[in-house]
């Protein structure tokens, strides 16, 4: 088990290090590619070995899915930007000394959010967090334009008082354990935590996860927290929206998980449910109405990820094996399906010089290919069957209509609402008479027809593997 | 044992104090000796309990509080307000006083809501995670209302050494070193980050203006 | 039988002693001052020659004013004696210590302030009105504050009463607390504000603009004036009673000694206020006056103090029950 983990943590840490001394983009594009799928396919072998825990790393059903999905995701996002920086560098955007540093970072990020996953220890796991904010703080402002740079400090900020708080939640994690556990290292150990979990101190654990919630919550992207995302998503370049919208943001939510496991196996802990329910509905909806007012496109799918993070936080929140078995399905679904449109998008407006929506009409006529991609993407974002967030988004609507019918009218409605939204903008960017300019572009559609593939083909058969896995972790989150 | 309490006590006193100083505080440059002040103490605090829990790696903390936040970043700062002409007077959203009222609030809440959360726990870890508490979330007040990018980091600053107070308080907590390392490469990352658009923003004239120049020659 | 007499005695001559002494308190502070400023400065019992003085002098009363403008003087020196006669200063088992609680003396402070601003608007002057709504505006922020610290006192304490207070800190092991450290700061910006001293107010001018104290006493003259400048004079002894008391109560005989003990009692007290009479001096002369409109500030400082120094002593003692 650990040297497959070491091999995913270590690999992109250790060719990021390489890459800054690569100097022409082409290599070290593709060493970043090479890198990427090395790191998957350590990645999956993950899936050969025994599950285990030490005293700083874990690989069970709860964490393997999303590793693997995270390297999937890296390896696609990093063939995306193999082209998208490409044309960055011919149209002068980017240095090329940015691109040395950007490969770098991009994998330092990626290695740092598999340290996240991995880590059986919070201390371990927040660091890794922070880390990725970082990075991904520097690789938002790598534009260097005043908007960016806003985008970056805001960021910058949010996120530094988020990773603040939540390392506030982890002291008190550790306070909480210290007791029942013994000072040192067990008290940080995510697997000792859980296990002794009834046994821990119930207010101290309350306090600590209001704060983990706020904490790790503005780092998924929960209203009221969620200003710097949308910022973000639209300033930076649009691989680094991909990852964030389809990794960071999972990741983020998975700390937030982990803990939400520990809570709700003690018996006089505060229930974590409710408050999930509230807030994942308060940014759903919030998000929902948003859309409609978006000039940006990157802006516009910002705002839909916070919508779906919402949802997801809310059938976590309602708990029980289907609706965690739905919300672990949506994860993975979001995921392949968001980067997958910041890959069309990316190109997009690579072709047409803009991200404002206004800007982009009759793509159907100029760029057919990149149409029916992005078509394809928002099809199936909103939840359009045969596709597979139609599955998951099915199952959390059942779910809830069979405990609580009434809370169940609040998520459809904002879905309803954000569906509207997002078909109604994919028609103003489709068709009309067509805007110029409308530049060739060389888009690599391999990165997006794979996720969309695996949506596709997750939306009609899921294999009773995956199935597997899923009810398992389902199983854990209780 | 009871000297022991006495002088943590003192010197996480003092930090609120210092807290509520940075809130109260109109000028910038005061608001640097400020927070250099509680990086001091901040220093002496997690030093003592280097001393008095016989865990001598925290002395590295406090070497970094020392020396970085004490030292290093208050003079960087200031002379980089010096450097750069950033005004001298803080910007504020929320008015003094409706601020210093907030932050009685929230110190008052936050003392209220530990103590009776850690019932149970040692007094030297109440008292701590309490003092803590508040700094930090006087930390963000000082965050959300100013508007300087200056003041913003030095809230941020001062929220952090909450923090580490709070982690040097909780007996036994492993990594407490590594993560005000990294806290501080954070640290030392957003005064770069200022420094660097700042220098961005006056340059981009000087910038524009060789263009021109180049353009001008080659026609 | 005997014993009540003893204290009663020594509560008598508590009182005689502060109103003695205050002119003189008054008069080492301006000199120090004027020394300060390169001045030779009045002598020290400069003050008791105007006393007498004005004592001995006409009083000129404006025709319009009320009984309230001619018998506000004597009932205010009255209220500021009584209050400067119940803090404890050489001893702290006298006769009326049952009396000396905290919250009575900020009341009978009050009642006196009360009836000074209510004077001040009595002949209908407009420097009367200014002077009374700023003391009124300075008087809605000191007083919380100094509430406060008596309170943070009381905490640590268990009892508002003065001299037990004093006595649980002569008796008490010496620890350092920084609520104390606050409660003492609070204080003495209170104190500064609430005797009209700099940066509040400044008691050697007649500028209209910043002037609040002499503005509203302007329309007094002869023994009237007398009465409330000695007033003025007993109020500053009071505060450097109080903070001597609570900050620095060493040498205090306690409430069990003799009458023997009373003697060090007063040398020590009498040291303690010349002492802080200088201190006074000494700030003053080194600080500037601030406008009226940043005395909010300045007293709010001392509210956040207070309040800061209340939250610190529950804490210690919630932690350490």
């Amino acid at each position: 088990m650990m040297t497959s983990v070491a091999l995913v943590i270590g690999i992109p840490f250790v060719s990021a290090t390489a890459l800054v001394l690569v100097p022409g983009y082409r290599a070290s594009a593709a060493g970043n590619v090479l890198a990427m799928f090395a790191t998957f396919i350590s990645g999956v072998s993950l899936l050969f070995v025994d599950a285990g825990a030490s005293s700083y790393f874990i690989v069970d059903d709860m964490n393997i899915l999303f590793i693997i999905l995270n390297t999937l995701v890296g390896f696609t996002a990093s063939v995306f930007s193999a082209s998208y920086i490409g044309h960055e560098i011919e149209t002068g955007k980017l240095t090329p000394l940015f691109v040395r540093f950007y490969h770098a970072m991009f994998l330092g990020m990626m290695g740092s959010m598999n340290l996240a996953l991995t880590a059986n220890n919070i201390g371990l796991l927040w660091v890794g967090l922070e880390i990725a904010t970082l990075i991904t703080v520097v690789m938002v402002g790598i534009y260097r334009t005043p908007s960016a740079i806003e985008a970056a400090w805001k960021y910058f900020i949010l996120g530094s008082v988020g990773i603040s708080l939540a390392f506030f939640g982890t002291i008190l994690i550790y306070l909480a354990g210290q007791k029942a556990l013994g000072e040192g290292a067990s008290a940080m150990t995510w697997s000792l935590l859980q296990a002794a979990a009834p046994q821990l101190d119930a207010s101290l654990l309350n306090l600590a996860f209001i704060f983990l919630l706020i904490g790790y919550g503005t780092k998924v992207g929960l209203a009221p927290l969620h200003a710097w995302l949308p910022d973000a998503h639209a300033e930076g370049p649009t691989p680094i929206s991909a990852v964030l919208s389809g990794l960071l943001l999972n990741v983020a939510l998975y700390a937030l998980l982990r803990f939400k496991m520990i809570v709700s196996a003690h018996p006089e802990a505060i229930d974590p449910g409710p408050v999930m329910i509230v807030m994942g509905l308060i940014s759903l909806i919030f998000a929902a109405f948003m859309l409609y007012q978006r000039r940006d496109i990157k802006r516009l799918f910002a705002y839909s990820s916070i919508e779906h993070m919402g949802l997801i936080t809310f059938a976590f929140g309602m708990g029980g094996p289907l609706a965690n078995f739905a919300g672990l399905l949506h994860m993975a679904m979001h995921s392949l399906t968001k980067s997958a449109i910041f890959f069309a998008v990316g190109h997009v407006a690579q072709a047409k010089d803009t991200q404002r929506i206004a800007g982009i009409r009759g793509l159907s006529v100029t760029h057919p290919g990149l149409a029916i991609g992005l078509a394809a993407g928002v099809f199936a974002i909103s939840g359009l069957p045969p596709f597979g967030v139609f599955m998951s988004e099915f199952l959390i609507l059942t779910t809830t209509f069979a405990r609580a019918p009434w809370l169940a009218v609040l998520p459809a409605f904002g879905l309803l609402v954000a569906f509207g939204a997002l078909l109604w903008r994919l028609q103003d960017l489709l068709f009309g008479e067509p805007t110029e300019p409308a530049h060739k572009v060389r888009a690599s559609s391999v990165p997006l027809m794979i996720h969309l593939g695996l949506v596709l083909i997750a939306g009609i058969y899921l294999p009773p593997i995956l199935v597997g896995w899923f009810e398992r972790a389902a199983e854990m989150l209780k | 044992m009871n000297h022991a309490y006495d002088v943590s006590h003192l010197l996480a006193g003092l930090m609120l104090v210092a807290s509520f100083a940075l809130l109260y505080q109109d000028r910038i440059f005061a608001v640097l000796n400020i927070f250099a002040a509680q990086a001091i103490l901040l220093a002496m605090a997690v030093g003592w309990e280097a001393w008095t829990q016989q865990r001598p790696h925290l002395f590295i903390t406090a070497a970094l509080a020392l020396c970085l936040k004490g030292i290093v970043i208050p003079v960087a700062l200031h002379k980089m307000i010096v450097r750069l002409g950033v005004h001298r007077d803080v910007e504020q959203v929320v008015g003094v006083g409706k601020t210093l009222l907030l932050g009685l609030a929230l110190t008052s809440l936050s003392l209220m809501l530990v103590l009776k959360i850690t019932a149970a726990a040692e007094s030297f870890t109440r008292e701590g995670l309490a003092l803590a508490l508040a700094i930090i979330l006087l930390g963000m007040l000082m965050m959300i209302t100013r508007r300087n990018a200056v003041t913003q980091i030095v809230g941020f600053m001062s929220l952090e050494n909450g923090l580490i107070l709070a982690a040097t308080g909780a007996r036994g907590m492993p990594l407490v070193v590594e993560v005000s390392v990294a806290f501080s490469v954070l640290i030392a990352l957003f005064v770069f980050a200022v420094f660097v658009f700042r220098i961005r923003e006056r340059f981009d004239s000087v910038d524009v203006e060789a263009l021109e120049n180049v353009r001008g020659d080659t026609k | 039988m005997g014993e009540t007499l003893t204290l009663l005695f020594g509560q008598t001559i508590q009182m005689f002693l502060v109103l003695l002494v205050a002119p003189a308190i008054t008069g080492i502070t301006r000199r120090t001052r004027a020394r300060f400023m390169r001045r030779q400065g009045a002598p020290v019992i400069q003050p008791y020659r105007d006393l007498s003085k004005l004592v001995r002098k006409e009083s000129v009363v404006a025709e319009n004013a009320s009984w309230l403008f001619r018998s506000a003087p004597y009932a205010i020196l009255a209220f500021t004696w009584v209050a400067a006669a119940l803090v404890p200063t050489f001893a702290s088992g006298l006769m009326f210590n049952w009396a000396a609680d905290a919250v009575a003396l900020v009341a009978l402070l009050g009642a006196a302030r009360a009836l000074l601003a209510l004077a001040g608007m009595d002949v209908g002057t407009s420097f009367g009105g200014i002077g009374s709504s700023r003391e009124m505006m300075i008087a809605t922020l000191a007083e919380p504050a100094m509430l406060l610290v008596v309170l943070t006192m009381a905490l640590s304490a268990g009892t508002t009463r003065l001299p037990e207070v004093a006595e649980f800190l002569i008796s008490a092991p010496v620890t350092v607390r920084v609520s104390l450290g606050l409660a003492l700061v609070a204080l003495v910006i209170v104190a500064l504000a609430e005797n009209a001293r700099i940066p509040v107010d400044n008691p050697a001018t007649h500028l209209e603009l910043t002037m609040v104290h002499e503005a509203m006493v302007l329309e007094y003259s002869g023994r009237h004036l007398a009465m409330i400048e000695a007033a003025a004079q007993l109020k500053l002894v009071l505060y450097i009673s109080l903070i001597v008391c609570l900050f620095l109560p060493f040498g205090m005989a306690p409430a069990d000694a003799g009458s023997g003990a009373w003697l060090t009692g007063i040398a020590a007290y009498l040291v303690k206020l010349a002492f802080g009479a200088v201190l006074l001096g000494v700030w003053e002369v080194s600080i500037a006056k601030m406008r009226v409109f940043r005395v909010g500030e300045f007293l709010g400082g001392a509210f956040v103090f207070a309040f800061l120094a209340i939250l610190l002593a529950f804490l210690t003692r919630e932690v350490l029950k």
